[in-house]
This record gives structure tokens, sequence and C-alpha cells, in this order.
């Protein structure tokens, strides 16, 4: 079986984020840049199951800038074995909206026939939380969100998952082909070792165009404006109890 | 025994700054079939790279002599160059005409050293130069050669997923052994590398001891109202006055921004100083206040500068490698400028190393880049400057800055130093003195606005490290902290330390020193400063510490 993961370049985790002097989005000129960790969990995922002689092959998909192949590179020198490079902007702020995503995976899907998507739940630059979701909708395959177990039974072509749902864990079986998209606790991805890296550099990738793939990635949302959070005013170190709960009840009027 | 892969090159260069992709170009336009790596301890070149600047393009015009028709990102040309003395609330504006000319900063650039050495990593892979980021070079390979003696055939790089007590972890990766015929070292300013380097080869013998200075960097985006692109400014004078050397920089480069920068020369005296917060008052001087009125911080750093110049180069080749840039200590203090000696260097290195490759060398000392280094033009550019900065130290401010001038004028006109050579004698941690000699400094509070704590601004260098490692900041005693430090000093890492890694904290009643090496910047500082000598900077994790944007 062959497992797909969708792979993207977001703002690194360890970057704090900067809104744009337009209020158009968040500046991202010199910023350092890396895989999107939930996807780096989905790569990490698909390797234990090759390495488990579950899956047969591992494809890595980027869609953005040029210099998403970065983020590919990354994830061959985990373990994947090729990589796809769609091209579908030319300036890193430009976001490519989740329905587009999905409609150019859609696309790679129908070249590559995998059969499982892993995919992280949401990318942590736009939080949006939906590519995922369309992309089961428009392939009409089954989908399995938030995991943080998944087995696969390969001869009744049955994915077993683990759901982190609100307050507790829920266990589902999806019909494979599947879309399963991965949360935090599936496990912890390994690093890219050296020797990795320099043999995922003769790894094949594969560069196309969003055009090429026949899809409009035009955003169809406006942006009406990027705020940053209400910077936080500084506080006073109170001397005793009883000051405490006189300022919350007269000053704070919490109590 | 740890079993490794190995690969073997011509040359392994440890550090993707200046100096060392400099290195890389070279022995690429001389041969290239000649196989180079790079490896760098940052997630990605320019990373680590804090620098102010204001680069003297000579370097660039020996090694890439179109570099102006190849989209280098310098581009912002000084117009304007002003040097302020200044009080607490006013200041004087010393005339350009007493500048000696070699402080003239005519054809020069404000550029941010992050994004030349991004750039100048595209040139070098271009070139086919393979750059590895994120792999820190943890240990050097040594082997006997005939005669017996250690030569360095390679690095180990790469290691990754130690536990704290320095196991092997579950995801434990061992690194690789990079092997090169020579072996440069580009760390920068106190490599840790380079420290071994210089102390198993006693490569300072015979030669002053390094001085340094810590430079703390902010880069703001500023009203465009108070925007002047390619204004630089220079000041000396308050809030330092005679408690240390140093002065700031204010540099106007593209896109309404200003980088920020202050230098505290670190052979201060007085354990109470806090360059840090030295900075942060400076920022509300009305002149500087009203530039950054209305305009916001977006981010902060801080590295240690070389200061001792020619009188402080220690030997810089050793069998199997050589020191480049800043690991030898090639900043010209009074220009405040290194950038174009750490690209000559480079470019020397590989020269003398292609030669020795050429001639079926390999392992021994590169004679031939040690004498360019000293007669050439890098040599040249500090000879002349050599005393300015231990007139400072010596006499001061208010003297030593008037007499630097004149050893300068005197140079200028007469080709060599009015003085001859002066020595620094002292090295900055033998320069501290007991705590209660002095009265403790009170500091104003950060307001939120153009001043901040320290920790809010750590945030900024969006550095991390991985927290189950081992603490890359190594104390050879876990007692001298409290007994000596605490004790004599008042433990001046606390102030010393730009990114809050150094905290006296209360346990059961008694003092104790815990160190958040999560906040670590890679400034060097700590291993340079502290009084007792009993700090080590190993490197962390590849990958780990700041991620700085165009720094």
């Amino acid at each position: 079986m062959k497992i797909l993961v969708p792979v993207k370049r977001v703002i690194d985790y360890n970057v704090k984020a900067r809104v744009k002097s337009d209020g158009s989005g968040v500046d991202l000129a010199n910023v350092k840049m890396s895989i999107n960790p939930f996807d780096e969990i989905a790569v990490e995922e698909a390797i234990r199951l090759k390495e488990k002689g579950q899956a047969s092959e591992i494809v890595v998909v980027s869609i953005g800038v040029k210099q998403a192949q970065d983020v590919l590179r990354t994830a061959l020198a985990m373990g994947a074995d090729r990589a796809i490079l769609v091209i579908a902007a030319d300036d890193v702020h430009q976001d490519i909206e989740p329905l587009a995503v999905a409609k150019i995976l859609k696309k790679v899907i129908e070249d590559e026939a995998p059969g499982l998507v892993i995919a992280g739940k949401q990318a942590i630059d736009n939080d949006m939380n939906a590519t995922g979701q369309m992309l089961s909708a428009l392939l009409g395959w089954s989908q399995a969100t938030f995991a943080s177990t998944l087995d696969i039974d390969n001869d009744n072509d049955i994915a077993r998952v683990t759901r982190e749902i609100d307050g507790g864990l829920q266990t589902i079986d999806v019909k494979l082909p599947s879309i399963v998209t991965v949360d935090l606790r599936m496990n912890e991805p390994r690093f890219a070792s050296l020797p990795n890296i320099m043999k995922a550099k003769r790894k094949p990738m594969e560069e196309k165009t969003a055009a090429d793939l026949g899809v409009d990635v035009t955003p169809r949302l406006s942006i009406i404006t990027t705020a940053e959070p209400p910077a936080r005013e500084a506080g006073i170190i109170v001397n005793s109890v009883s000051e405490l709960v006189e300022k919350l009840k007269n000053e704070a009027e919490v109590i | 025994m740890i079993e490794r892969e190995s690969m073997s090159y011509d040359v392994v260069i440890v550090g993707g700054g200046p100096s060392g992709l400099s290195a890389a170009i070279r022995l690429k336009q001389l041969d290239p079939d000649t196989s180079v790596i790079l490896l760098e301890k940052g997630s990605e070149i320019g990373a680590h790279i804090l620098s102010g600047a204001v680069l003297d393009p000579s370097g660039l015009d020996a090694l890439l002599p179109t570099w102006r028709d190849m989209d280098a990102p310098i581009k912002t040309e000084v117009k304007e160059d002003n040097f302020l003395m200044l009080t607490e609330t006013g200041k004087t504006k010393l005339p350009n005409m007493a500048m000696p000319a070699l402080m003239n900063n005519h054809g020069n650039y404000i550029v941010s050293m992050g994004n030349v050495c991004r750039w100048l990593a595209e040139q070098a892979e271009e070139l086919g130069v393979e750059i590895f980021p994120g792999m820190a070079c943890s240990e050097l390979v040594y082997e006997k050669d005939d005669a017996g003696i250690d030569r360095v055939v390679g690095v180990v790089a790469g290691e990754f997923g130690l536990n704290s007590d320095g196991t092997p972890g579950p995801s434990y990766e061992p690194g690789m052994e990079l092997r090169g015929k020579y072996v440069f070292l580009s760390e920068g300013v106190r490599g840790s590398l380079s420290k071994e380097i210089i102390q198993k080869y006693a490569l300072s013998e015979g030669h002053e001891p390094q001085k340094f200075g810590l430079g703390l960097k902010e880069i703001w985006e500023v009203d465009p109202a108070n925007h002047q692109e390619g204004t630089i400014t220079h000041t000396m004078g308050w809030p330092l006055g005679n408690n240390a050397g140093g002065g700031s920089f204010i540099y106007h480069a593209e896109n309404n921004q200003v980088f920020i920068g202050f230098v505290v020369h670190l052979n201060y005296a007085n354990p109470h100083l806090s360059p840090y917060e030295e900075f942060q008052r400076f920022k509300h001087h009305p002149e500087v206040a009203k530039l950054l009125t209305g305009g916001k911080r977006v981010a902060y750093g801080a590295r240690a500068i070389s200061e001792g110049g020619y009188q402080s180069i220690p030997k810089v080749v050793f069998p199997g490698g050589a020191l480049l840039g800043c690991s030898a200590g090639l900043v010209n203090v009074p220009r405040i400028k290194g950038n174009h000696n750490a690209m000559l260097s480079g470019k020397a290195a590989a020269e003398a190393a292609f030669e020795a490759i050429k001639a079926g060398r390999e392992g021994d000392e590169l004679a031939a880049y040690e004498t360019e280094l000293r007669s050439g033009p890098v040599g040249k550019d500090l000879k002349m400057v050599r005393n300015v900065k231990p007139l400072w130290s010596k006499y001061g401010l208010w003297r030593g800055l008037p007499l630097g001038g004149i050893d300068m004028w005197w140079a200028t006109l007469l080709g060599k130093p009015l003085f001859g050579t002066i020595r620094h004698i002292k090295t900055d941690a033998e320069s501290l003195e007991p705590a209660d000699q002095f009265e403790p400094i009170q500091y104003p509070k950060p307001d939120g606005v153009l001043s901040f704590d320290r920790l809010t601004n750590v945030a900024f260098s969006a550095t991390n490290h991985e927290e189950s490692q081992p603490c890359h900041l190594r104390l050879k005693d876990t007692a001298v902290p409290i007994r000596v430090n605490l004790a004599t000093y008042a433990e001046p890492a606390q102030r010393y330390c730009p990114a809050g890694v150094y905290e006296i904290v209360e346990q059961n009643n008694e003092p104790k020193l815990q160190i958040n090496f999560q906040n670590c910047v890679h400034c060097k500082t700590c291993d340079i400063k502290d009084p007792t000598q009993n700090i080590d900077w190993k490197t962390p994790q590849g990958g780990d510490g700041p991620n700085y944007p165009n720094m």
C-alpha cells in the first residue's frame, strides 16, 4: 500500500509571529520557516507503518512556493521515498486556501493512487483544520480526524483510529482508502540524521505547478484585518491575602 | 566507543558565517573538483548571525568581484555618518573631519549580515559546496601523525537525542564523522572547538590574550517620518561613562527598519554592571527615544565580539586546519567592522589549502595562510589601529578616545602608530573586581514601550533548545558559583548574560545557581567573562539556539 503525506511549509514554531504593518497578514520576510509540526507527525507515522511492513512506499507532497522543497527534503531525510512539489505561489505571503489545496491533492491522488493519506490535522499558520475533511469529501473517501493512534488491517482494508475528542477518546474503524488527520500525541518524530539528509539529496523530487493540474488557486476568502493580541498590562505585587481579596473585589470587580 | 558513519572531503568547514562561506566559495572557484562540506549549528544559514552591520565591501570585491550584478542583499549605501558624544540628556556631535580617514564610511553599506550569509550560501551551493545547517560540530577528531603529534583529521557533527545525563535517548542519532585533508574552524567569536584547539596547541602563546565586547542588538520598525535610509550614527559616553568602554550604533536600513545596538567592552571591573540594562536605558536618551517612539521592536539578539585586534590574533594554523574570521579575532575595533576581514581570511585560507592539496599535502600546517593573514590586507587593516583599544582601556573614555584618535591620525599620516604596540595584559575574566568595592547600580524599570525586560526580549530572538538534552553550559566545579562567584562578585552571570540564562534561586534556604540553558542565544559571554573561568560553553544539539531573521 502506498501512503501519501501532504506537508506544508509554515512559520517556525519558535518564531514570534508579527503582523505586517498594513494588517494584511503575518510578516514572513526573512522569517525562519519549517515543516508544519503536525505534518511531521504524519510523516513519522507513515514511516512507522512502512517499517512494520504495512506500507510499500511513502510519497510526500507540498504545495506552495518553490522553497517548500526544503520541507520535502526534511521528510525525505526522515524516510519518505519520493516527493512531489506543486508550485502554486511565488510569494511566501500568498496562502493557498484549503479548498484549493484539497483540489490539488485530489489530482495528485488520482495520479498516484495511494491506499491511505495521512495528514496533519491543521497547519500552525492559519489553523484552518479543513484540508483533510475537504479532500475526503472531494474523493468520496472515509475520514478519521484528530487521530492519536492508527492501526491498519491490510487484509480487510480497514484502519482503526483513536480520535482525540473533547474530554475523551473515540475509537472508530474506517474503510480504506481513507484520509487520516493526526493530532499531537500520535508519536514523537525522529531526527533527520546527517547521513539520511545526505542520502535524501539523491531521492527523487518531481516538480509540478497548480496550472499543470488545472487547479485555480485564486483566493476565495478575503482577509479583512489581522491583529496582534493586546499587550499584557504590567502586574502588581500585593502584600497580603486581604489586599488581594480587596483588589479583586473593588478594583477588578470579579468577586 | 560510538560507531559512526564517516565521509571524507578535501576541506571540512565548521560554521556558516562570512569567513567559512567565503572559504567554501574560494575553494570551489579555484578548483570545482575540490570537495567541500560546510556545517552550521543554526537551524538555517543566518540563524546565528548577528552583526551591526556596516559592511566594507573590500572582502566581497576580492571574493566575488561582480557581486554588484548578482542581486546581493547589499543595497543601502551609507549616506550620512554621525558620531555623537552623549550626556544623560545632551549630545555633542564630533565633526567628521576630526575623524581619521580610516574611520570614513564612504562606500560602505548597511546590511543584515544574516541575509548576506544566506546569499553567500546560495552562491556556495551553486558552486557545489555541500551545506548542512542544523548540524552542530560537537567534537574534533584527532589522529597521530608519523612523528606522534596529534593532528586534526575531522569533526563529529549531527549528534542528536542525548538524555540530560548524557546517555543516548530513545531517538538517539550518533551523528557522523566528517573527515577532511584540512578542517577550517570558522565558528565566530569564542567557538567551542576553536577554544579547544587554541588551548591544545597553545596557539595564543607569544600573543596577547584575546579581548572581547558584548554586542546587543534590536531591530526596530520605526515611524516612516523618522526613517532616513543610509544614515548611521555611533555614540559614546552616556550611559556607560567610565564604568565600562563601549557605545552604540544606530543604522537606518531598508524598509523602515533601524538596527540599534549597544556594545559593552567586557573588560569592565564592576560586577554590578549589566550590559543588557545599559542598552535598555540607552534607548531612553532623548535622541534615541525620539527615533523609536511610534516604532516597534521586531527582533532581539546578542553576540560577543572579538576586540583584541592585531596583537591578540593567535597562531591561526595547527596540524590539519586553520582558524578563520573571528575564531581568530579579526575585528577592527575603531572601525567597528570585521566582516571584510572575515571574508578575506576565508579567501586566504582557501588559497593556502588549495595549493597544499594540489601539492599532495594534507593534515599539516598551512603556513602560507598564517603569513598571508598577517602581512596581507587583513594584517594591514588591523595593524594600523592596534593601539586604540588598549588606549581606551588604559586611559578611560575621556582621555583614551582622543589618544586613540591621535594614534590613528599618526598612523594614517606616517604609516605606523605613534605608540608602537601597546599590550592588553589582562583577560576580560581577570578584569572583574570584588562586588563590595562598588555601589550596586540601580537600573530603571523597563517601560515596555522603549525598553523591555530580559525575558520578553529573549522571546524576540526566537531561541529554543530541546529541553531533555544535557545542559550545554558546563560548570567545571559546581560549588564555585556560590562559594566564589556569589560571595565575591555577587554572581555577575545574572547580569552579564543578555538572555537571563543564569539565576540565583533559593532552595531550602540556600542560594543555588539555576541555569536556564533553553534561553541561551549563543553569545558566549559567560565563557569569556566568568571570573573563575568555570563555565565551559559546549555546543547544544544542532538547530537549537536563536532563529535570527535579518540580524
